[in-house]
């Protein structure tokens, strides 16, 4: 494996885009764009995470096996919220359909 | 003892070697992602379940402090890479400093935390018998608080409380939550300092080069997922309702 | 018999191998050869296999009675609970992989020990801490919550000893963890010349699908439980209703691990009966690459039905049709294995040696096992059969005639390869018979009383259910001998056996191209590997010496 050495100045430049999605996310929280405030935070964080990964664990010069093994972290942790909410999401129309006494499932139907 | 770069007994080269202990911690941290994961899948069916609850739970942490150790944090992983860099071109001098302002950066999150810590537990916001989410907002002077903005947080916990009339008891769960997570990633912290206490020790003796710097590298990778968990983390604990 | 035996052995002892490298009890405690390992690994999990095999018999004598007179009820919960903590997590879990696979992997491709040895030794301690929780929680006061730890029953209103039980399964999960991040690391870089991935035996494939769901899995259910754990210890809502918290949140989680560990007992011991029936059929296995990509499909599948335990939990239909769906198509990769199996012994020279003896107990039973879980899996039909005893019989039919009939047949097949020596043939194969007779003795009867709706976990039952019920006790009392026979005779093997000779069988893998048992470094020379696998005609050093194979008892004693 011939090793893929980065410059300083780029990991520089990735501390600093890290600091302005830092406050970019924080600027974003003060502004009430109703349930789109956690996507935006979301996104944001994503990103930063994608740029750790990136650049300062070298992902981005690994082999494919590397890439691979983050894809399934990723894949894996996906199925899991996915799947649970997949459940959780539909919970409603069920109960919806059977009537059940409100005081049973109103916890789990509040927005 | 393994030494400078030795060839492990179940190795043919050295670059098999390497190549087998950096898959090792790639994989190592698939299973901390799925680990975390657990915790994350918790966060999320409860917010959406609590929304007022989380949203003055969130409100009631500092978020100079949090935003000030996300900064802190960040800084801590630039300084890792650096070190790795320094190891890969030789600059055995580099990586002893850069090594040490790595663990010196951790040390000042794990401070802050435990500030934040201090203070959750003064402003009655441990989960428990003694858990009371208005007790700033009735008692100014001991949290530290002024008159005026004890008054604007009556009013936020009053809205909420006619949103959730069990506002307290789920409050709770964004506590016991919150302490779940930066607990289990302070313990994630606190390992990769002795890591860092070892690494800087064998940089000390010069034992870390273009040749060999397997162990910088892979400490790198631990140091810089525990950066991500934290960036994650500070926008779903902290940033939760700030615009209201 | 013993003398006679060994005179007829054109074989003998090599000088040295990893069982007399070196001697006293430091050098087994601290050693990392994954092979002494491995047989760490099979004392504790046998170990283990007895505990849970006490609260079995337990089970089964209080169930002689309809109104089951031996235990309280209190104590009958204990009994299954502690039954199915101790066989899953301490014995089906780590028995094929912690046992053949740490010994195995290593040889099959050609190297000198696993990727992380140290990492190794100290996923067995791991192991044993976490078993002496899970001891010490049986013996001071037990277990009643169920394998399952359904919450709040276990975070609030349980007085027995779950906080350290939930500990020990919390350290256990790490031992799992390690063992599959070794597994999955050392097949990816420490292949031997010439051993590229479509030359890997089957088994390894299978080791591989199993080790991935260790690492995705594992984790999830070490931090439900340690949820868990907090929630009792520190009063938390995390689960509880009462303080707002989700009980089918933990369901999830749990079965996020717990289905697909299901898979983690059966990939292995599919892993090893792709070994032994090329073997014992002399022929090349068939549609090698589909039986190596299935077990991937398994893993992969595996982790998307869990939700299908929950379909009683009120969850919606649009939810329920998907997982029942994806349960469904777990069938898919699992029929292409028992397709391909069959399809390997047409036109074979079959000899019914003891592993063989296993490996068609085996697909029977899987087979059963296997098409029942449909049964399961169809949403309607689950809501009549969901916690019967028809689920009982289902699991153990995959469990015991699946996982434990792989790994005792795998056991046999590598007898001469981890103790130099011969098991004694025709008692083996009594043990085998007889563990298939009274394995469906036992099992078979609980299909029906499921079916008539007899439910798991009740300590009583309607008399006129006894008829089943006693069959199913005279069962078992068949099924703990075949279970005694083995430890003796391969005990007495281990010192008296015949000597085996590398490659007794002959089979094609790289582990037969060493002596018996192997040095510590495994080869002499690092192998290249330039044969295709189970590949029987281009091999001439596998041809059959005289009197080997066959019906007749082939190898000399007895």
């Amino acid at each position: 494996m011939s090793e893929h050495i980065a410059s300083p100045k780029l990991y520089i430049g990735i501390f600093l885009a890290l600091m302005i999605c830092t406050a970019a996310t924080v600027w974003a929280a003060y502004i009430n764009l109703g349930q789109y405030n956690i996507v935006i935070a979301l996104a944001i964080a994503t990103l930063k995470a994608t740029l750790v990964v990136l650049f300062f664990m070298h992902a981005k010069y690994s082999p494919g096996r590397t890439q691979l093994v983050i894809f399934c972290a990723v894949f894996w942790l996906g199925i899991m919220l996915a799947l649970t909410l997949s459940d959780y999401t539909t919970r409603h129309e069920l109960t919806q359909q059977q009537a059940q006494p409100a005081a049973l499932v109103a916890r789990r139907v509040a927005p | 003892m393994h030494r400078t770069g030795e060839l492990y007994g179940q190795f043919e080269t050295l670059e098999q070697q390497k190549d087998t202990a950096t898959l090792g911690m790639w994989v190592f941290l698939v299973t901390e992602v799925l680990f975390f994961g657990g915790m994350f899948m918790t966060y999320t069916i409860n917010r959406h379940a609590y929304s007022a609850a989380f949203g003055v739970g969130g409100n009631t942490l500092d978020l100079k402090l949090g935003g000030g150790n996300t900064v802190v944090l960040i800084m801590s992983s630039l300084t890792m890479a650096m070190a790795v860099w320094s190891a890969q071109v030789g600059k055995k001098q580099l990586i002893t400093l850069f090594l040490i302002l790595t663990l010196l950066l951790g040390g000042v999150f794990l401070g802050v935390k435990a500030i934040e810590y201090k203070q959750k537990y003064d402003h009655h916001l441990i989960p428990g018998q003694s858990f009371d989410i208005t007790f700033c907002s009735n008692h100014p002077a001991p949290c530290g608080i002024s008159a005026e903005d004890a008054a604007k947080e009556k009013t936020e916990i009053a809205e909420a409380f006619e949103k959730d009339p069990n506002l307290n008891s789920h409050a709770q769960l964004y506590f016991s939550l919150y302490f779940g997570m930066t607990g289990l990633h302070a313990l994630h912290m606190i390992i990769g300092a002795g890591l860092l206490l070892w690494l800087i020790k064998e940089a000390v003796a010069k034992r870390f080069g273009p040749g060999y710097n397997t162990p910088v590298d892979i400490t790198g990778l631990y140091w810089h997922f525990v950066d991500i968990v934290w960036i994650y983390l500070f926008p779903l604990l902290y940033l939760i309702d700030r615009h209201n | 018999m013993s003398t006679n035996a060994q005179t007829i052995s054109p074989h003998t002892m090599p000088e040295t191998d990893y069982l007399n490298a070196s001697y006293g009890i430091k050098s087994w405690l601290l050693t990392t050869d994954h092979k002494r390992i491995a047989l760490l690994y099979l004392f504790s999990v046998t170990f283990f296999f007895f505990v849970g095999g006490i609260f079995a018999t337990m089970i089964r004598i209080h169930l002689l009675t309809p109104g089951g007179y031996l235990v309280t009820p209190e104590t009958y919960n204990k009994l299954f609970t502690m039954h199915g903590v101790a066989m899953i997590f301490f014995f089906l879990i780590p028995s094929i992989p912690a046992v053949l696979g740490n010994f195995l992997i290593p040889i099959m491709i050609g190297a000198k020990d696993l990727a992380f040895p140290k990492l190794n030794l100290l996923s067995w301690y791991i192991y044993l801490i976490g078993g002496g929780f899970v001891l010490y929680s049986f013996s001071t006061g037990g277990l009643d919550t169920g394998w399952t730890f359904y919450t709040p029953l276990s975070s609030v209103y349980s007085n027995s000893a779950v906080t350290a039980a939930v500990i020990g399964i919390f350290i256990n999960g790490f031992s799992s963890i390690l063992t599959g991040l070794n597994f999955v690391v050392t097949i990816h870089t420490m292949r031997a010349p010439g051993m590229t991935w479509f030359r890997l035996p089957l088994f390894v494939w299978s080791h591989y699908a199993t080790s991935l769901i260790f690492i995705l899995g594992t984790p999830v259910i070490a931090i439900t439980l340690l949820l868990v754990a907090l929630e009792r210890v520190f009063h938390l809502g995390f689960f509880n209703p009462a303080l707002g918290g989700d009980p089918i949140l933990f369901q999830h989680l749990f079965w996020f691990y717990s289905h697909p560990a299901v898979y983690i007992m059966i990939l292995p011991a599919m892993g090893v009966i792709s070994e032994i029936i090329p073997t014992f059929a002399r022929r090349p296995i068939f549609g090698y690459s589909f039986i190596a990509g299935s077990s991937i499909a398994i893993a992969v599948i595996g982790f998307l039905v869990w939700a299908h335990h929950m379909f009683l939990t009120g969850e919606s239909l649009y939810a329920a049709i998907a997982f029942s769906l994806m349960s469904y198509l777990v069938a898919i990769p699992s029929a292409v294995k028992v397709f391909n199996w069959t399809s390997t012994l047409y036109k074979g020279s079959i000899a019914l040696d003891t592993p063989m003896l296993y490996a068609m107990g085996f697909i029977g039973l899987f087979l059963i096992g296997g098409l029942t879980g449909l049964f399961l899996a169809c949403l309607g039909l689950d809501i009549h059969l969901h916690d019967t005893y028809f689920v009982i019989a289902h699991f153990h039919y995959i469990m015991v005639g699946g996982a434990v009939m792989g790994y005792l047949g795998g056991l046999h097949f590598w007898w001469p390869k981890i103790s130099g020596r011969m098991y004694p043939e025709f008692l083996a194969r009594a043990a085998a018979i007889i563990l298939f007779i009274g394995f469906n003795l036992t099992f078979f009867p609980q299909f029906l009383l499921g079916y008539m709706g007899m439910p798991r976990r009740y300590h009583s039952y309607p008399p006129e259910l006894q008829v089943l019920n006693v069959m199913s006790t005279a069962g078992a009392s068949i099924l703990a001998l075949g279970y005694l026979l083995p430890i003796i005779y391969l005990v007495w093997s281990y010192k008296y056996g015949r000597v085996a000779g590398p490659n007794p069988w002959p089979a094609t893998g790289l582990e037969w191209k060493t002596q018996s048992p192997p040095l510590t470094e495994n080869f002499d020379v690092t192998p290249v590997v330039d044969w295709e696998p189970y590949d029987f005609e281009h091999r001439p050093d596998l041809a059959l010496e005289p009197g080997v194979g066959g019906l007749l008892p082939a190898h000399g004693d007895d």
